[in-house]
């Protein structure tokens, strides 16, 4: 082989790792494409199916039976804000205080069981969560209410919250706990009215992050909360919900109902979208309230 | 209190330091109860997290002891569903979540990569800041959205053109036969595939940002093409967090119910064509928990819902083993 042959030879083998490597390129730039298309069907659908539905009956009025004209979902969205209202007291401090528990004393083994725990708990699937909160709160209540369905909703608040506020937590410089300390400050003082009070933005982000994920909950409420096609009598009765009528309204077999269905699920995902970029473009980092 | 009079249990074993910690803290009582007190305070939220876990278990396996009394957990390959006879065979969901899972595995676990390989190495920093935004609302979509998608958009779709030109292509293979349904197992796998791309590939792109960027200024420096440099630098050494990813995906697309249950067609048998509807065990106990008459019926259900819990418990902690190693090994 001379050493014309072997540059061309060189050069062909160039030539098709140049070759492969566009093609590579370009198969992942693809794959993303295709990754996200769902997102954008979704959206478009949403608007297309979901707009004609959008009027202000649909806020302000109860369902009405089949056949009939009109009605809407207003016993739904507040039962939604009662469900994840009771969520958020259920979950939010415990939450927080799993987190402040894990950043500020959170070096020792049972500590990394905790951690482990919270990971586990956010990796239970959420209609396990519903048996657990039949058995637990719905048989010795003796039927389904809106306390069972929002206890639920809590405990699936309780890992977001815990992990994403000791994240924050330890953001916070050790100097600042010992600054509080040397001022002779007990430490609860300095945890609660220093290192906490330094992260209430960005302890609030994850706890909001945390809410519209639960707000968006079918399964969990299935048979705890139950559903209600009027107003809810109180807490220990049955209540609607956005998710589960959308359920409901989406495998009915009627055409008004399927409409009903669709302008739900617009409200439901522009309110989760609003909160999402609001909370991002208010507090830009990355890792919150993700896992 | 003092460390020593603590008894020398397992618990103690784990509590131990923490008690110091407290007796160290408490020498000046008259400053400290309430150090003392708030110690105990956040102590017993993050202990309820691990007595919830035990909770959970518990009340399942007491929710199910009628059933679990009468056949154990042989019910898990017996075929028959029949609740009106008092049939309880629990085979078919188990081989609905089964094959649903891994369809969307399959589907979804090469997208995941190919996403965290272009946002992390590939894309300029400013579109991969927005794609990356647009995955995660992905994932911020709820269950029953997707659901509501897959009846109206995405078995209609799959009915009257992917599965026909499947059918009449690949007809000769068993998964690709029978009448297409819209709603069935392929529909299901897919939406499932939709709703664990965003866990898998920003868990890759996790595994992906902990290799050394010195590997990858190697391979370019010795003439490596992008690709190249990708296959050899990055996909090569993260082979582990890959596969941990995939297992954390699996374990979500296994309990996921909403979606699920409504494209998954909700017939209680086993059908080897993938456009045949079928049932998962997520999706049983969604559809006949709250409708449930006889007690034996739901304490089946409750039977399947601890198997579910206890099978994405396994899957999720060999998971997160995993991509703990890849990461403590980035450290």
């Amino acid at each position: 082989m001379n050493s014309a042959m072997l540059q061309n030879y060189l050069n062909e083998g160039y030539a098709k790792r140049q070759w492969l490597d566009r093609f590579m390129r370009a198969l992942l730039l693809v794959a993303s494409v295709i990754a996200l298309l769902p997102l954008f069907s979704v959206l478009l659908y949403l608007f297309k199916n979901g707009l004609p539905g959008i009027q202000l009956s649909f806020f302000t009025s109860l369902p009405k039976p089949v056949g009939e004209v009109g009605g809407g979902m207003a016993n739904a969205l507040v039962g939604t804000c009662t469900l994840v209202s009771i969520g958020t007291l259920v979950g939010v401090p415990w939450g927080i205080a799993t987190g402040v528990f894990l950043s500020e004393y959170g070096r020792s083994r049972f500590a990394s069981v905790v951690r482990f725990c919270t990971d586990m708990l956010s990796s239970v699937p959420s209609i396990v969560i519903g048996l657990f909160v039949y058995a637990l709160v719905v048989v010795p209540m003796g039927g389904f209410s809106a306390i069972a369905g929002g206890i639920a909703l809590g405990l699936l608040m309780i890992p977001t919250v815990a992990r994403s506020s000791e994240e924050m937590l330890r953001l916070v410089p050790t100097h600042i706990r010992e600054a509080g300390l040397a001022l002779g400050l007990p430490r609860w003082k300095v945890i609660l009215r220093i290192v906490l009070r330094g992260c209430v933005s960005s302890i609030s982000t994850g706890v909001i992050l945390a809410v519209a994920r639960v707000a968006g909950e079918t399964a969990p409420l299935l048979f705890t909360a139950l559903n209600n096609q009027h107003w809810s009598e109180g807490l220990d009765q049955p209540i609607a919900s956005l998710p589960v009528q959308i359920y409901t309204y989406a495998i009915s077999p009627f055409n008004e109902w399927n409409t009903q269905a669709w302008a739900g699920a617009l409200v439901l995902v522009f309110l989760v979208f609003v909160v999402n970029i609001l909370t991002r473009a208010f507090f830009v980092s990355d890792g919150v309230g993700r896992e | 209190m003092k460390a020593e009079t603590l008894p020398s249990s397992e618990f103690a074993r784990w509590t131990a330091p923490l008690a110091r910690q407290v007796t160290l803290a408490s020498r000046k009582k008259d400053l400290h109860v309430g150090d003392r007190l708030f110690f105990w305070f956040m102590f017993s939220a993050a202990s309820g997290v691990v007595v919830l876990l035990f909770l959970i278990a518990f009340f399942l396996g007491f929710s199910a002891l009628p059933s679990m009394a009468r056949s154990g957990f042989s019910f898990l390959w017996e075929r028959n569903w029949d609740p009106v006879a008092g049939e309880f065979g629990a085979l078919a969901f188990v081989y609905g979540t089964l094959v649903s899972s891994f369809l969307a595995i399959l589907i979804a676990a090469p997208l995941s990569v190919a996403i965290a390989l272009f946002l992390g190495e590939l894309a300029p920093k400013k579109l991969a800041h927005g794609m990356g935004f647009l995955v995660e609302m992905l994932a911020a979509i709820p269950s029953v959205v997707y659901g509501l998608w897959g009846i109206f958009v995405l078995a209609p779709w799959l009915r009257t053109d992917v599965q026909p030109f499947l059918g009449k292509s690949f007809g000769f293979l068993p998964i690709f036969q029978g009448p297409p349904y819209g709603v069935g197992m392929m529909t299901a796998g897919i939406i499932l595939a939709i709703m664990i791309v965003p866990t898998i590939s920003s868990l890759c792109r996790e595994v992906f940002r902990a290799v050394p960027r010195s590997n990858r200024e190697a391979a370019l420096a010795l003439g490596a093409t992008r690709w190249e440099t990708m296959r050899l630098a990055v996909l090569k050494s993260s082979k582990t967090g890959i596969f941990g990813a995939v297992i954390l995906g699996l374990g979500r697309a296994l309990g996921e119910t909403m979606a699920v249950t409504m494209v998954i067609g909700n017939r209680n048998d086993i059908a080897l064509s993938l456009f045949a509807p079928g049932q998962t065990m997520a999706s049983i106990i969604a559809n006949e928990y709250s409708e449930a008459t006889t007690s034996l019926h739901l304490a089946a259900l409750a039977e399947i819902g601890l198997t579910l819990f206890a099978v994405t418990f396994v899957i999720n902690a060999i998971a997160r083993l995993f991509i703990w190693r890849v990461k403590r090994g980035a450290r």
